[in-house]
Parts: C-alpha cells; structure tokens; sequence
C-alpha cells in the first residue's frame, strides 16, 4: 500500500473523479486509467491468479498487462475481463475484481497456493481423467473462473462500418506520427488513417523525457498532430484498435465509441467495428517490455519498468517509496530516472551486464547504486515485496536490498503480430534477443519499436524514409546482456513467473521439456503458456528463451507460435454489430398474416416464414385442433396460406430439354396445361428438392420447389445453366415472392372457387386433377394448379403478391356457407402422413437414394441423364439391404410412436443393430389411430411384417404397412 | 477477405461470393459408361495445390454470374479472373 499520487503527469488536477473499486471509494482524475488511479491510491493487489490465487498486482501499463483484468460495472451492462489498464477512468465507475472470494485481500482458495508443487502443468489432464473429467470439471472451472457473463440482455448497440484507404497507421508514437504527416503529403494519396488504441494519441512519448527532434516530446507530437489535423486527407481515430490484419489489405478496426462515458451518459453505439481495405499499411504498433523471470516475480509490487515509467510521467503515480531496477539493457534506466525524479528512493539498479551502458553514468549523478553482472534472484515478502534478493550471475557473491518496488526489463519483444497476421515472417535479432518483423508482406511497413528501432529519432527518420519507399532496417542497437537460467531442479523455477495470468512458471516449461514438449506449440497446449486473453503479450518470447536453453537450439529454430486476430479481445457485440435478435435473420411473413394472427393463429418459425402451426380455439388442446381442422378438409373444406412455396420461372426454347437433365423423371413429355411430381437430386444422388412442375408455355414451365428452399434451388439451377451447359438457352428467375398463393382443400373447394368468381372453367372434365390453367381470379391475374398435399380435391390459387390478402378474404367469406376452415402446417402434415406423401427433411436424409423412395422403376424407365443419376449406381446405391420408406402402423394399441425411435426385429430383445428408423409420425384423426413412416432395411420386401420400436428405453410394437393409409387410390382427389 | 473482382460489378468483398472449388473438372458422361472410379475422381478429388489454383467463384450477392480465378493458395494473390467457358493460357498467370 505504497502507491501515491505525486507531481506532473498529462492528468486534468482540476477535474477529479470518484470511483469506487471492490465496493471502496476512491478518487482520481481525469485522464487517468482505474489503473493508474489504483496504483495513486496506493492499492497494490488487483487480484488473484488464475490457478493458485496468489495476490497479484498490475505489472504493466498498457493492453499487455496479465494481471489486471476486472469486472466492470454491474447488471445488463457490464463487462468482464476488461483490463484495468485500459479502462479510461469515469465520475461513478465502479469495478471489482474477478478472481477472487470472498476479497482479494483474504482468498479462501488461496490454499491451492500452498499446494502449488502439485500442481504442475497438466496436472488436472493427468489426475482427474477418472472415473471423467466431466465430474471435476465444473468445481475446477469454478476455482479458475475469469469474470461473469452479463446474465441479461446487452442494452447497448454496436455497428459495422466500411472505409477503403490509400494508408492505413496502427499507432501514435513517434514513428506513426511521423509516417502519417509523411503519408498525408504523398501526391495521390486521397485518403490516409491513423489510428490509436488509447485515448491519448503519442505512443511512447506520453512517457519519455529525451527530446525528440531538439523539442520535448509532447510538443513534438501536438506539433505533429496540429499539422495532421489540418491535412484535409486525414482521418484520426483514438480509442481505436486494429485487431486483425487480413487478406487483400483488410484491417479490422475495433473503435470503443463511448465505454469511456459514464453509462447513463452514453448514447449512439457502444462499439464500432471497421473493415478498412487498404492500399498500404504502416504498422508503428510499438513493442512490449519482457519481464525477468525470477522468484516470487508475481509479488505485488514487481513490475515492468516501463510501466512503472508511464504510472510516473504519465499520471504522475508511483507504485512505491523505495525501487530496485534490474534490467539487461540502457533503456530501462529512464524508468528509474523517471522514479528519482518524481521523489522515489532508487536502492539500486541491478544490470546483468559487466559493463554498462551509457546510462550508468547518469545514474551515479542522480547517486543511484549500479550492482554489474548481478541478476535478482528472489523477491522477499509475502503479500508485497519486502526485499530483494540478487546474487553476481556467475554465482558467488549475494545481496539483500530491502525495497518496496521492483522495476524488471529483459528487454524488449516488437509487437509483430499484425505483420504476422498480414502473411509476413519474422528475423531473430541476437542483439535484442527478439523476433523482428522481416519484409512488408501486403505492403504493410513495420516502423518504430515495432521494426526494432528503439530510439525516437532514428525511428522518425526511418518511418519517414519508408514513406518514401526505402526499406526499413534496424540499425545496429546495443546489445541486451544477459539472461540467468534456471538449471534443471532448481526449485525457484517454480515460483518464478513466466506467463501470469495463466500461472505458468519456468518449473512448468522444464517439466514440458523432460517430457519431451519440444514444438513451441505444443509446449503452449500443454503448459498453457500464452493461452490466456493476454495471448502471451508478456510471456512467449521469455518462454521461448526458457525452452531454447532446456533444449539447447537456438531461438529462431524454435519459433513463435502462430499470431492470430484478435491482437487484444474484442467484443462479441462489436462482432455481431446489427444482427442480433430479430434482425440476425428477419422472418419471412405470407400477404395472409395479420389475418392468420387475428384468427388466433400460433406462428412458428418454419425454414425462415413466420407460418400457422394451427388455429386453436378457446379449450382446445394442439390435438384436438388438429383434428377439428383435418375432419374440415376431409368433410368440406380448408383454407391454407402457400405461399411459401417455391415457385422459380424456367423460360427459354431448351427449357425443357434443361429440366430433362435436372429431375430424375421426364420432362420432355409433359403437355402444355399439365402438371407433373418433380424430384431433384444432388450430384451425389441424394434426395435434394421435389415439387410439382408445371409447363405453362411451350417453352416455359413453372418449378415448384420445397418452402424455403426456393433460393437455393435456383442457385443451383444458375450453377448448373452457366457452368455445365452454358449453351442451352434458358432463363431462370426465382418469382416465389411474386406470387402469393392460396390453397382451397375439400370435397366442397370447387364451389368455393367458383363463388369467388373466374374465368376459368372449373368442372372436372375441363380442369382434371394435376392440371395448370391461367386466367382471372375475383378479376385479378392468376395462375391455378390442381394439385393436392391434403388428399382431397384442392386449387393452388396464385395471384400477384399484393392481392394475396385480398385473395384470403375472399375465400374465407365464399367459403362461409360450407364453414371453411382454415388450417396450419401441423394439420397439413397430418394429412400428408394419411396420404403417405413424402416430405423432404422429414422421410430423407443425407444418405437417401431415389430408389430407396420407390422411385427406382422411373429411373429405370428413362434413357437420359440427369444430374446425380451416376451417383445412384454407385456400389453403395445398389447394395440391396438399403433402407425403405415404408409405413407403420401401431400394434400395441399406444400413443404416436417419436420420430426417430429405431427399427428392431420382432424376436429382438436388446437395442442393438437397427434396421431403420421413424421419419414421421402422427395420430391420425381421420383413421381414429397413430400411424408412421419409417425408412427401414429392404422395407418394401416385408410389407405385414411384425417388428419392435425401441425409443429411449421403451419397446413398441408396429406393422410394416403401404404408407398409404387413406383412400390409397386416390378417388377424393380426382373428385 | 479477399478482395475479387467481379467481371460484372467490380472489386467487392469476399462475403459477396460463393466459392465453387476447382475449376475447369470435366463431368464425365454418358452416365451408363462412365466407371466408377472416373465419376469418384469427377465428385471427390481434387488437386488441392500449394501455390497456383484455378477456382469458380459465384457472385452470390451481387449479379448472380459464375467466373474463373486464377489465385495463389499461399499469397492470396489473384493473378485473373476469366469467363466460364475459357481457359487461361499455361503460364500467363498463377
């Protein structure tokens, strides 16, 4: 609890906030991050760790940091896992931590700590695989648990928004300000991007004190940005990410619109997401800082020396009263410099090199002791750092140095993952000990910390040289020192940190080695090293170093493991922008719905259309609804909205011959006026669509097709026409929506037809059963099919969309006299079941044959090809124990028998080896019994057979039985 | 997302396409003497290369129409697009 506010920093000091963390108040300002304002507050733990539930405290600044992840606000808004780091702090926010019950300060799993030896990597694969891992996982789970996913509905909307670019900058530090002024004064460049994913644009000079061209770094950069904001060409975007670099110059920007606004205060999205397509992308993303590896390095209190930096000059925080900085490189001096300055006690600097650098010498100015050659070998403390233990790295020689803050820098990782997203590959630089981004793959130029150039000025002169289409190339750097290695059994490694939010330590790495881990990406699976939502920002490259030593190859042989978008989480929401709820996939609605609705129709979704289940009246149960609208049919007549179904124009003079080639019956045949039964097969012979055509024209026919699936197959249709048969001449247009239409069913739907008034002539020697006639319906176009799902005499009455409701009208008041009824699909179904009518999806599946329907003689019968007839011949299509649709009627006197109970034997008697399975199934209120459909092995050769149905450990009995089960030859719908 | 280049429309986004797969196979026929080991390698297998590749592409939400693309299956790169029904001279691109 050594945290304090203290001068300077870009904080507003005449604009506090209050805000309240684990249920406490607190105060701080504007311009400060929770972080920052935790750390001003002295609040040294942030949380508990992931597997062990150590105390943790924040160790970075920016979006790298492990430990720092908080659940953010309460109710339908909040968020968990946002990082306190990238929190821009609010007047009323209010956090807490994620990790740890009943506080962090007293974590009643803190004991797995205790343990901590036995709970090494794949500790829980090895130890609860029995009796199943299912049984432990939700208590695991639970001690593990990150934050809690909003129970309720997310109130906030996102959006989706599109941009095409000549450049693109990912980052506001020295550099990107640099090639962004450069990138703006091209001739030809209309359109230039700069984006940054904090809210203050500047990259590293929010914390550097060096001057940067001659000025001091913040005058530097809003001298950079005035100019930038006065081009005319150039758009800037904080609080903007790019989270992924794809094909073709696509970057994924994630923009957090309005998460820095106190939630009552926001309006307009909460989110935005950008697609940008870019003709040339700088990539100025900065680097990371590696921590050093060594015991007790997850104390709170042990942090990155940049961040330690940043807390400083940026918002004047500092984390502690007395520091230790161990480093292996110059740079992180300035950290301890920055710390001196603001009136912090630097105990000493601890340098893994012999002979330091430049920065010694001002070190001893400021009167700061200089340890060369030592390494830190122990943090001291139990809750907080007490002390520091540092030994010379050749062994020997010890120190305690009593201190309340340890400042680590390994040196530095380039943040290269959106260079390797982009497609480029990577070069390990000896003297940095890092991986560098190497080329421009997609045009995309690493410049800055990002390429490796650390220092401010080269990287300006180097991004402004890539503006002008010189390579970019890391100039010789001092080189990093040394790096203390754990050897193997040395029993620090397992209480030395590597990957923090995950509770990786070194110990894990080696026990990965001995057990022979030696691809990096394995080594990630089975130690999770990197596997958390920092995605390893602070610990692979420190891993990779661990395993090159263990195994003794090189770094660069060992590798990265693969960079994959998202660069840092983004939100689901953002993802989804505007398809959510109803408008992910909008329902399809008939021209008959308000009516349907006002009739008191139950509207399911079926395949995308907002259709009537069935129409209940007050007392009746789904059942007797049912009946009631069957027995209305069946005794006079129904009223049913078709206009779902596919209908798809195919016009042209090879029309015909086309379809000859599409349906597995003929087609050349059919008679202008007449309708036939189509089925359509994919090219691997299975089932796909069936319908009824009709051929309105000599040359144009009228394909119907199943509900909803209408899209797809005049997709299929185009496929075929422009890919295979290009020089047949034909059209085809899908009119399902054109058209709107109704269906009339029952002994007494001619009668009703006629009264609504027609040109056409209705009798049943001029206008037989599967016939097509056009004409005028109630004075309005329309096209009528005489065709039947029902069974009984039945028009498809289409007429322009528009009229459909009026058409519905129409009918339902003609039909009063004879008490027409109308009804939904359930009832639809009901009947088809009676008539045996197969439905597509229902009574096929992926593995159905046409000949498995019986349709085996029709395709004997035809010479010509059609698409998938190969496929049916193929040796699994002639194999004669195929499954057959064939009826079944219950025996045991039971209920419907469930769709997909299974098939038995007669003399089965346990549940094994089915022969087939229930594919539709209802209680018929016509035959006054339940009746089913099933496709079974060589099903049509048992017709009477007796066999068991097994269904979820109940056995039934049914007959093998012709599907038809009402009027089998069909007299009531030639009637 | 690839960026494609509709022979109708112009430059559009991938989500606007449906990719067809290899380009240019063959449907054997007639079907009564095609055996079936030529209509396994017309259904199922495909040359599936590292590098070039010619592939059908539909512009599923833009004009409905079917073309070639010559494109790199490593750098993404599309050499050219071309009209059903055409071949791409060997070596002029991808």
């Amino acid at each position: 609890m050594s945290g304090r506010r203290s001068e300077g920093g870009a904080i507003d000091r005449s604009k506090p906030i209050s805000f309240r963390w684990a249920g406490k108040s607190y105060q701080g300002y504007a311009g400060d991050t929770l972080a920052s304002a935790l750390i001003a507050n002295g609040v040294s733990i942030i949380g508990r760790s992931f597997k062990y539930h150590r105390p943790r405290g924040l160790i970075a600044a920016g979006l790298e940091e492990p430990n720092g992840i908080v659940q953010l606000e309460a109710g339908a808004v909040t968020v968990p896992n946002v990082k306190a780091t990238q929190i821009e702090l609010y007047e009323g926010l209010s956090a807490t931590p994620v990790n740890a019950k009943p506080s962090v300060e007293f974590d009643l799993l803190a004991v797995n700590s205790l343990f901590k030896r036995f709970i090494p990597a794949a500790f829980y694969y090895k130890t609860f695989f029995w009796p199943s891992w299912r049984l432990f996982e939700p208590s695991i789970r639970k001690a593990a648990g990150l934050g809690d996913a909003p129970a309720e509905r997310d109130p906030d909307h996102y959006e989706h928004r599109f941009a095409h670019v000549d450049t693109l900058i990912v980052g506001s530090g020295a550099a990107g300000l640099a090639a962004a002024e450069a990138a703006a004064a091209l001739p030809g460049n209309e359109r230039v991007m700069l984006v940054e994913a904090d809210f203050e644009y500047g990259g590293g000079l929010l914390s550097a004190a060096e001057p940067v061209e001659g000025l001091a770094p913040l005058a530097w950069r809003d001298a950079a940005l005035a100019r930038l904001r006065a081009a005319p060409n150039m758009l800037l975007l904080n609080r903007t990410m790019a989270s992924g670099f794809y094909d073709h110059g696509l970057v994924a920007l994630y923009e957090r619109v309005s998460d820095h606004l106190p939630p009552e205060q926001r309006s307009g999205p909460r989110q935005r997401l950008w697609k940008v397509r870019c003709k040339k992308v700088i990539l100025a993303t900065g680097a990371f800082e590696r921590p050093i590896a060594f015991s007790g390095n997850d104390l709170p209190g042990v942090m990155l020396a940049s961040a330690a930096q940043t807390y400083a000059r940026r918002y004047g925080a500092l984390a502690g009263t007395r520091a230790v900085l161990c480093t292996n490189n110059d740079g992180a001096y300035d950290a301890a410099f920055a710390l001196h300055d603001l009136g912090c006690t630097v105990a000493a600097i601890v340098d893994s090199r012999a002979a330091p650098g430049a920065g010694a010498d001002a070190a001893r100015q400021r009167g700061i002791e200089i340890l060369a050659g030592f390494v830190p070998l122990a943090a001291k403390g139990r809750r907080a750092v007490r002390g520091l233990e540092v030994a010379a790295l050749g062994g020997g020689v010890r120190r305690r140095i009593a201190c309340d803050t340890i400042l680590t820098s390994d040196g530095w990782n380039p943040a290269v993952h959106l260079h390797s997203q982009a497609g480029g590959s990577l070069a390990y630089n000896e003297g940095l000990q890092a991986f560098l981004p190497k080329g421009a793959p997609q045009d995309a130029i690493s410049v800055g910390a990002a390429a490796g150039i650390l220092d401010s000025d080269t990287a300006i002169d180097a991004a402004r040289a890539a503006m002008r289409g010189e390579p970019v190339e890391a100039p010789v750097q001092a080189a990093v020192g040394p790096t203390r290695r754990f050897a193997d059994g040395d029993t620090r490694a397992q209480t030395a940190w590597l990957d923090f939010q995950n509770d990786v330590t070194v110990a894990d790495v080696q026990l990965a080695s001995r057990e022979n881990f030696r691809s990096v990406e394995h080594l990630k699976r089975y130690t999770t090293l990197g596997m958390a939502s920092d995605q390893g920002k602070t610990s692979n490259v420190a891993g990779i170093h661990v395993l090159s030593g263990l195994l003794k190859t090189p770094a660069p042989a060992i590798g990265t493991t693969k960079f994959r978008p998202p660069f840092d989480p983004v939100t689901i929401g953002a993802f989804a922008g505007r398809a959510v709820g109803e408008d992910l996939a909008p329902l399809a609605r008939t021209p008959s719905h308000a009516a349907q609705v006002a009739l008191g129709a139950k509207m399911e979704n079926y395949g995308g259309w907002l259709r009537p289940a069935y129409f209940p009246q007050a007392g009746e149960s789904e059942q007797q609804t049912i009946a009631r609208e069957v027995h209305a049919v069946r005794r006079s007549a129904g009223l049913f909205d078709a206009s779902t179904l596919g209908k798809i124009e195919v016009k042209g003079p090879d029309a015909a011959e086309f379809l000859q080639r599409i349906y597995v019956g003929g087609v050349r045949t059919l008679k202008v006026g007449q309708c036939r039964y189509g089925l359509m097969l994919s090219e691997h012979g299975i089932v796909y669509d069936d319908g009824v055509f009709a051929r309105i024209g000599e040359d144009h026919f009228l394909v119907g097709t199943t509900s909803g699936h209408a899209a797809a197959i005049t997709e299929t249709l185009h496929e075929w026409l422009q890919c295979e048969w290009p020089h047949l001449r034909v059209l085809v247009e899908n009119v399902t929506t054109g058209w709107a239409v109704m269906n009339i069913a029952g002994p007494k739907a001619r009668e009703i037809f006629a009264a609504v008034g027609t040109d056409i002539d209705l009798s049943a020697d001029a206008f037989a059963h599967m016939q097509y006639r056009a004409g005028t319906v109630g004075g309005v176009p329309a096209r009528v099919q005489r065709v039947s799902f029902t069974g009984e005499l039945s028009y498809e009455i289409a007429v322009p969309w528009g009229y459909g409701a009026a058409l519905w009208d129409a009918l339902m008041e003609a039909g009063q006299p004879h008490r027409i009824t109308p009804f939904g699909v359930e009832s639809l179904m009901a009947m088809r079941i009676e008539k045996g009518f197969l439905h597509v999806g229902s009574d096929t599946d992926g593995t159905t044959y046409p000949q498995d329907l019986g349709f085996g003689p029709a395709i004997a019968k035809k010479k010509d090809d059609f698409v998938g007839r190969r496929s049916t011949m193929r040796p699994d299509g002639l194999r004669e124990d195929r499954r057959q649709l064939v009826g079944l009627e219950v025996t045991d006197g039971g209920p419907p028998i469930e769709v997909g109970a299974h098939v038995l034997p007669a003399d089965a008697t346990e549940a094994r080896g089915t022969q087939g399975w229930v594919t539709s199934s209802v209680y018929s209120p016509t035959l006054e019994r339940p009746i089913a459909m099933a496709l079974v092995e060589r099903g049509r050769d048992r017709m009477g057979e007796t066999v068991r149905i097994w269904d979820l450990g109940q056995w039934r009995a049914a007959r093998i039985a012709d599907p038809r089960f009402f009027d089998p030859a069909g007299e009531r719908t030639h009637g | 997302m690839l960026l494609i280049t509709c022979p109708h429309c112009g430059p559009r986004a991938e989500i606007e396409y449906r990719c067809g797969g290899e380009a240019h196979v063959e449907r054997p026929g007639p079907h009564d003497q095609v055996s079936d080991q030529a209509w396994a390698d017309y259904l199922f297998y495909r040359a599936n290369p590292k590098g070039g590749h010619r592939e059908r592409w539909l512009h599923v939400a833009g004009c409905g129409q079917w073309f070639n693309v010559a494109r790199d299956t490593i750098t993404h790169e599309i050499a050219a697009v071309y009209p059903m029904g055409e071949t791409l001279a060997e070596g002029s691109a991808a």
